[in-house]
């Protein structure tokens, strides 16, 4: 169903920022800001959900240890005995020390991995996807909101006019 | 303006008494000849855990001394624990004084970071941090009698000063840097330069709250630059010195670096909590959750940076397991001192990067006072294990000395640290910075 939206473009991010905020407090309501570099305190102005690629990236991090962890026991105490700094223990605990690099790389190589991977599917970028953004010029220096038609369109125009918006267009999103 | 309430100021002075009382009861009941260590051994040899005192050291001397005839072994053997009993109260006072003598010393370290990089977002916090300098001065006076009081042999804190070391070839070839009177003649040169530039940097602080004027505060950058510099050096040759020479026969060159990470993140700590007290009182109105959470980044960081030196300096010693530098880690890690070797990783580690690890339990101040309470402990235990193995021996343990000790130091601390929070505005408001700082937020 394709529905009618506004496209206000800015030129600054102080004013878009107050846009923003004086959109949110007239009860419209945003569906998506384009910049081309990342606003400080826009999330929070625009009333996003905290992310939570913090929770994923402890627990991928925990997956990285738990797999070096099983990797070096296999590895070096049970499929291949290793005798580990003159100390032929053959004991995981005991040789710990001498794995500690290895669990300390994978639990980062696991963390920042898996985390790049799910903030591209987070952000529907697989390959061969095509660019969502609407205005080239958004990768440049101007700055695009994206707000649903309420019913009074030309007080919408309008008001966006008063805060700051240099161009406005209005289009049929699918 | 700070008032330094009378109930504090009776807290302070009652565990300052209390303090020396316990002390001085140390002191007095160390046994006075061999004759009672010869007793006491007997009395620990009827309950049958005879040769657990014998520790790392005294076997060194047993393979040296294996053609003598068992007597003499014997008799070595007590001298040796009379001394370490006697080395008793002196080990606790000296933990307890480097402690918080450091810890007052990386604050004012960490001070001088935020001027020299001219950070904005801490000078709310810069009387704090003046004031928990202001132990340096009492601090560093203990210190030097203490190193004063070794010198003279008054203890057997160091073991290279006692005359046995002569017959020590590894010691003899270090003495042209470890001799007594180049060891004081440096420490005396560490604690006046911490001193002067302490003086120095708080001085011209306070003095920008009147003039406000941008001369003042480059001035006052420069010293900073200065202090770090001359910090960064003195800090190297000072663990050197007073730490690490307690194990003459062993070395480690990352040493120091270990020593200003445990220390950096226990002066971080203690600024957190005194600015949590402080704001639980109704000051520092400008403080926000935003500096709290930066403060909590840095108790963070620096915890796994303690690690990272920590497991370095471990773990190369471990693997190649040479006899000269294992020496080092084996009352540590296998000996006596294993449980609280094991539990201060815990308690430095594990502890703080599991509390601290959720940016949002950062801006809760309940949760950062639990952290820091995990953090101190862990820290002092750490000194505690750096110092004692050299010191006591296996006949360490934690009771009057230890305990009164910490709270003599801690009532001094304290005193010193509120007293001196009374002697200028709480808000560095003179600082070209303060108005980033009073709207800084994440």
């Amino acid at each position: 169903m394709s529905h009618k939206i506004i496209r206000a473009l800015f030129d600054d991010d102080d004013v878009l920022m107050d846009a923003v905020k004086n959109v949110r407090a007239n009860g419209h309501e945003i569906e998506e800001v384009y910049t081309p570099f990342p606003v400080h305190g826009l999330d929070k102005a625009m009333g996003l959900k905290d992310t939570r690629i913090a929770i994923a990236a402890f627990i991928y991090g925990l997956i990285g240890l738990g797999f070096a962890t099983w990797m070096m026991n296999y590895m070096m105490i049970e499929d291949w005995p290793q005798n580990i700094g003159g100390k032929p223990s053959f004991s995981y605990a005991e040789n710990m020390p001498a794995f500690v690099p290895i669990m300390f790389e994978m639990t980062v190589y696991f963390a920042a991995h898996l985390m790049v991977l799910t903030f591209y599917m987070r952000s529907k970028l697989w390959p061969f996807q095509k660019a969502g953004n609407p205005d080239p010029r958004t990768t440049d220096d101007k700055f695009l909101m994206e707000l649903p038609v309420s019913e009074n369109e030309d007080a919408l125009v309008s008001f966006l006019k008063e805060n700051g918006a240099i161009e406005i267009n209005i289009v049929d999103k699918h | 303006m700070y008032k330094f309430s009378k109930k504090l100021k009776t807290f302070a002075l009652a565990i300052m008494v209390l303090g020396i009382l316990g002390m001085a009861y140390g002191f007095l009941t160390t046994p006075k000849d061999t004759h009672e260590v010869e007793q006491i051994l007997k009395s620990h040899e009827s309950h049958g855990s005879e040769h657990q005192t014998a520790d790392v050291k005294h076997h060194d001397q047993n393979t040296h001394a294996e053609k003598e005839n068992h007597a003499n072994e014997h008799e070595e053997h007590v001298k040796h624990v009379f001394h370490q009993m006697q080395n008793r109260p002196w080990s606790a006072l000296f933990i307890s004084a480097i402690f918080f003598f450091m810890v007052s010393l990386l604050v004012l370290v960490f001070y001088a970071i935020q001027w020299a990089a001219e950070a904005g977002w801490s000078i709310v916090l810069f009387r704090v941090m003046e004031a928990l300098t202001a132990y340096i001065l009492p601090g560093s006076i203990i210190l030097f009698l203490f190193l004063l009081a070794s010198g003279f042999h008054m203890n057997h804190i160091y073991v290279w000063m006692s005359p046995e070391a002569a017959h020590d070839e590894i010691i003899q070839a270090k003495s042209w840097w470890l001799n007594i009177p180049g060891f004081l003649i440096r420490a005396f040169i560490y604690l006046a330069g911490y001193n002067i530039f302490r003086y120095l940097l708080v001085r011209n602080s306070r003095r920008l709250d009147n003039t406000k004027d941008y001369k003042t505060y480059i001035k006052t950058k420069n010293i900073a630059v200065g202090f770090l510099a001359f910090y960064g050096v003195t800090e190297l040759f000072m663990s050197f010195d007073w730490l690490m020479s307690l194990d003459p026969h062993w070395f480690s060159q990352l040493y120091s670096f270990y020593v200003f990470a445990s220390m950096l993140v226990t002066a971080i700590t203690v600024v957190a909590i005194t600015t949590i007290y402080l704001k639980s009182k109704g000051y520092l109105p400008d403080v926000n959750t935003s500096h709290i959470h930066d403060l909590a980044k840095y108790m963070f960081g620096f915890s796994i940076f303690w690690t990272y030196f920590w497991f370095d300096q471990f773990m190369l010693q471990w693997y190649s397991n040479q006899p000269e530098e294992v020496v080092y880690f084996v009352p540590r890690l296998l000996g006596a001192y294993q449980i609280p070797f094991i539990a201060m990783l815990f308690l430095n580690f594990v502890l703080p990067i599991l509390i601290l690890v959720s940016s949002d339990f950062k801006r809760h101040n309940w949760i950062i006072l639990i952290a820091g309470f995990f953090i101190i402990i862990g820290h002092f235990v750490d000194v505690y294990i750096l110092i004692s193995p050299a010191t006591v021996g296996s006949s360490f343990s934690f009771g009057i000395p230890e305990i009164s000790s910490i709270l003599f130091f801690s009532g001094l601390f304290l005193y010193f640290t509120f007293n001196d929070l009374t002697k200028a505005k709480l808000k560095a408001d003179g600082n070209p910075f303060i108005k980033e700082s009073e709207l800084y937020h994440y």
